[in-house]
């Protein structure tokens, strides 16, 4: 399914593939926060902050003439190391209490970035050089190098979505619906509830972060609105409306709506169309969109 | 073997200024079914919840196995081999019901994320065994049928049996049973008598709360009363019926 | 640090904070009825202001901030009516992101409807040259009417809670609700009543604030936050606690000025709300802990 997707793209207008490869950087923090907050259960507002924490880490240590190849490693090891240090006290929080503590993680983040001569302040970073694969393969935004470049755009995505579903089928999967379904009875069956929890913040912390350092690559720069309120809510706005606990859904309604979003479909009012699916889709579909098809198939109640 | 299996001294648990439990101390050998009874609001799930570990004690000591358990976090206890229900009916909702006993299977089986995120390539092969043992659960409790549904699509009944082998999963040496027979009607009363049975049988050790009497007398080994927190007499369960301390404590509770 | 520039910052610290008290407030009482937090809390703030200051070249000063406090009050009850109102029993999840895109909604609402320059109220009294000497310090009456008129609200709400009929039915209401149904109050007319108080206090607030700190569009969500601090350090219980929530906060954060580069002021009230919320989240004036004793049986 996906291989048609990207064959098609391929063969036609190019011009699309910088919106689409940037799209799909963004899907990866989705597909993350899908499973924080569909199967976990836990609400996560600062997923743009770990974005920025990925973006921000890669661009100084390749700005800076850290060894280029490691500075993708590296900037995953540091968003991997804060959501560690940050989600020990704040896992502990359920509900709205967590929803604000991690909202002020992303604010925090970006304040720090805006008033952080390092971090450019608000112009950002830019002039951000390639990143080195091999054979010549290299994350950047080079025209000669779009192909390439949406196609490893992509298959991360790929990877990322069959990393996520070989989760949700194992152990930890049922697990973390366990966790979601009922966090005492959980424990009871002998579940780490504290650790699973963690854990998986730090895995979409690592997705997101992912995203981040690719696109900071990609793009050449990155800026502190990563790190802002609206494009925290966006990512919980797009799991919403894809289904909370549906990684495909999750994908499809991503990479449709984010490319919109960049392409300008949704111009001046590209913030008020993400709060009006957070609210259409909680009053109306809370399942996600995909569920009011499925329902009218008779299958399954309307919970 | 002399040494029970739990092993319960001077336990002490106050909420706010109710001293709920007060110096309760009580063992229970391995292989029978012991029941906890009182009146309402005697501390009967403060006990349970004792054991199992979602409450801490404030003093006094709990012993499994020879090894202390109070005051661990539940999820370290349900290793330890003790595993529980719920009151009021705790199932994963939205999940099915083999699903369901498969979490509790959780403490006997291995994989963390890596090992998840590898995919079936390398859990294959304990998911299906994980998945034989559970269904096995659930056909020796004549539930097998439901394995697919959605727990929370269940009659209340069938719930109570589908938490029973979720926690049967684990293969646990102590079962603690919070009022199986609650919401039951006479007959599945008696196959929730006829089940434990069962389940003593086969060596496991069960602790249950109850209030219904005949399913307390028909199938315990032995019976604790608690009343106000206290422990008030323990015995067989004709030596407890013939109490006349306990008998005075039900005055007006009219089950029996 | 001489002692008038010390009180410079308690007069400005105590200005922001009672603005975040009030933000507080409208998050208390709303939570007190409902059970809900309103994100779109920070909004009511600005569409306060926008109304008032669209109307204000057009009738005397009080007359526009009375009709935008109605205005906005009105505003509060659409948004609990047609989009709260009718969901039974939600999860939690559900209801913070509805209020969360609620909150966006507005605030994109306000955008359009206006723009997203920089706008504020004329001056109450003077300008923004006059000053006033307190104590030593010179201040702005405008800091002084904001301090009057928060003052004037936290009185006349608790006298509403503790000394009327319907001020009652919501106390009572918001500590046990199937008693109160049983006693004939509708819970629902207090749900709609809460929204009204916290949206039209929020339009006062925003209205008192706005020429000092002008009034924008996107002011809510920073807003939100601070009140959302306080309303957790107060325990989102009591109106007394959040004030006083608030104008700690406030100091605090305006004091921080002196030690902290200037861009990192916003941190100080977040960095308050995380530790709050993992040392102690019921806060620092709750009576009892967090987590309800589970009864014995």
């Amino acid at each position: 399914m996906v291989l048609v997707q990207r064959g098609l793209s391929a063969l036609k207008l190019e011009f699309y593939m910088t919106q689409l490869t940037m799209s799909a950087y963004y899907t990866l923090v989705a597909l993350g926060l899908c499973l924080l907050m569909g199967y976990a259960g836990q609400v996560s507002m600062g997923q743009g902050g770990f974005f920025a924490i990925g973006g921000y880490s890669a661009a100084v240590l390749a700005t800076t003439g850290f060894a280029s190849w490691a500075s993708l490693p590296a900037a995953i090891l540091i968003t991997g190391l804060v959501a560690l240090v940050i989600g020990i006290p704040v896992l502990r929080l359920r509900g709205h209490y967590l929803a604000m503590a991690t909202l002020a993680f992303g604010i925090i983040v970006l304040r720090v970035l805006l008033g952080t001569n390092v971090f450019g302040g608000a112009d950002g970073l830019s002039d951000i050089p390639a990143f080195r694969l091999f054979a010549g393969l290299a994350i950047t935004g080079k025209k000669a190098l779009r192909v390439q470049n949406y196609y490893i755009a992509w298959g991360l995505v790929c990877a990322g979505l069959l990393t996520a579903i070989n989760l949700v089928h194992s152990r930890v999967g049922r697990a973390l619906r366990a966790i979601h379904g009922n966090e005492d009875a959980a424990a009871a069956m002998g579940v780490d509830v504290a650790r699973f929890k963690l854990a998986t913040f730090i895995l979409s912390a690592l997705y997101a972060g992912v995203g981040g350092a690719c696109l900071a690559f990609f793009n050449g720069g990155i800026g502190p609105g990563e790190a802002g309120v609206m494009k925290s809510v966006r990512y919980v706005a797009l799991v919403a409306a894809g289904g909370m606990g549906s990684l495909w859904g999750t994908l499809a309604v991503s990479t449709a709506l984010t490319f919109l979003s960049l392409r300008g479909a949704f111009g001046v009012y590209d913030d008020a169309v993400f709060g009006a699916i957070l609210v259409g889709i909680m009053l109306c579909a809370p399942q996600g969109i995909f569920s009011l098809l499925a329902r009218r198939d008779g299958r399954g109640s309307p919970r | 073997m002399s040494r029970a299996l739990l092993e319960v001294t001077g336990l002490h648990r106050w909420f706010g200024g109710l001293h709920v439990i007060d110096e309760v101390s009580f063992s229970c050998r391995e292989g029978i079914v012991k029941a906890i009874i009182g009146p309402n609001g005697a501390g009967k799930t403060t006990l349970f919840n004792l054991i199992a570990g979602s409450l801490a004690p404030a003093s006094g000591s709990i012993l499994f196995d020879g090894r202390t358990t109070g005051g661990l976090p539940p999820h370290l206890i349900a290793r330890r081999g003790i595993s529980r229900t719920f009151q009021a009916t705790r199932l994963f909702p939205r999940m099915s019901v083999l699903e369901n006993v498969m979490v509790g299977r959780h403490v006997r089986t291995q994989g963390g994320f890596m090992a998840g995120m590898a995919g079936p390539a390398v859990t294959g092969r304990s998911e299906r065994r994980t998945r034989e043992a559970c269904l096995a659960v659930l056909q020796e409790l004549g539930a097998a049928e439901l394995a697919g549904r959605e727990a929370a699509s269940l009659p209340f009944g069938r719930q109570r049996v589908v938490e029973i082998a979720r926690a049967l999963a684990s293969e646990p040496r102590l079962l603690l049973l919070d009022e199986p027979a609650c919401g039951l009607n006479p007959a599945e009363t008696e196959d929730m008598g006829a089940l434990i049975g069962r389940i003593r049988d086969r060596g496991i050790t069960v602790l249950i709360v109850e209030h219904d009497m005949s399913l307390v007398m028909g199938v315990s080994d032995e019976v604790l009363v608690l009343s106000a927190g206290r422990m008030i007499a323990e015995g067989s369960p004709r030596e407890v019926q013939a109490d006349p301390l306990v008998v005075a404590v039900y005055l007006g509770e009219g089950d029996a | 640090m001489q002692a008038t520039q010390l009180l410079q910052y308690l007069l400005a610290g105590i200005a922001t904070g009672s603005v975040y008290a009030v933000v507080a407030i409208g998050f208390t009482v709303v939570y007190n009825a409902t059970g809900i937090i309103n994100f779109a809390q920070g909004e009511f703030l600005m569409l306060g202001g926008m109304i008032a200051i669209s109307l204000a070249p057009m009738m005397p000063l009080p007359a526009a901030i009375a009709v935008a406090v109605l205005a906005t009050g009105a505003a509060g009850v659409l948004l609990q009516i047609v989009f709260l109102s009718w969901l039974k029993n939600p999860a939690v999840l559900r209801m913070i992101i509805i209020t969360i895109g609620l909150s966006i909604l507005v605030r994109e609402a306000g955008l359009h409807i206006w723009d997203e320059k920089v706008h504020a109220l004329p001056f109450f009294s003077g300008d923004e040259t006059s000053s006033l000497p307190v104590l030593g310090a010179r201040i702005s009456p405008q800091v002084l009417w904001v301090l009057f008129i928060s003052a004037v609200m936290v009185i006349g709400l608790t006298l509403f809670f503790r000394s009327t009929l319907l001020g009652k039915a919501m106390r009572a209401c918001a500590s046990n609700p199937t008693a109160a149904r049983l006693c004939g109050i509708r819970a629902s007319t207090v749900v709609t009543l809460s929204f009204f108080l916290a949206a039209a206090m929020g339009a006062l607030a925003g209205c008192a604030v706005s020429p000092l700190t002008q009034t924008q569009y996107d002011m809510g969500s920073s807003l939100a936050v601070k009140g959302f601090t306080c309303a957790v350090l107060g325990g989102l219980g009591s109106v007394p606690a959040a004030v006083a929530a608030g104008l700690v906060v406030g100091v605090l954060e305006t004091a921080s000025v002196s030690v902290l580069p200037l861009a990192y002021k916003d941190v100080v009230a977040l960095g308050i709300l995380l530790l709050i919320l993992v040392l102690r989240p019921q806060g620092l004036f709750a009576r009892t802990s967090a987590a309800p004793a589970r009864p014995g049986g």
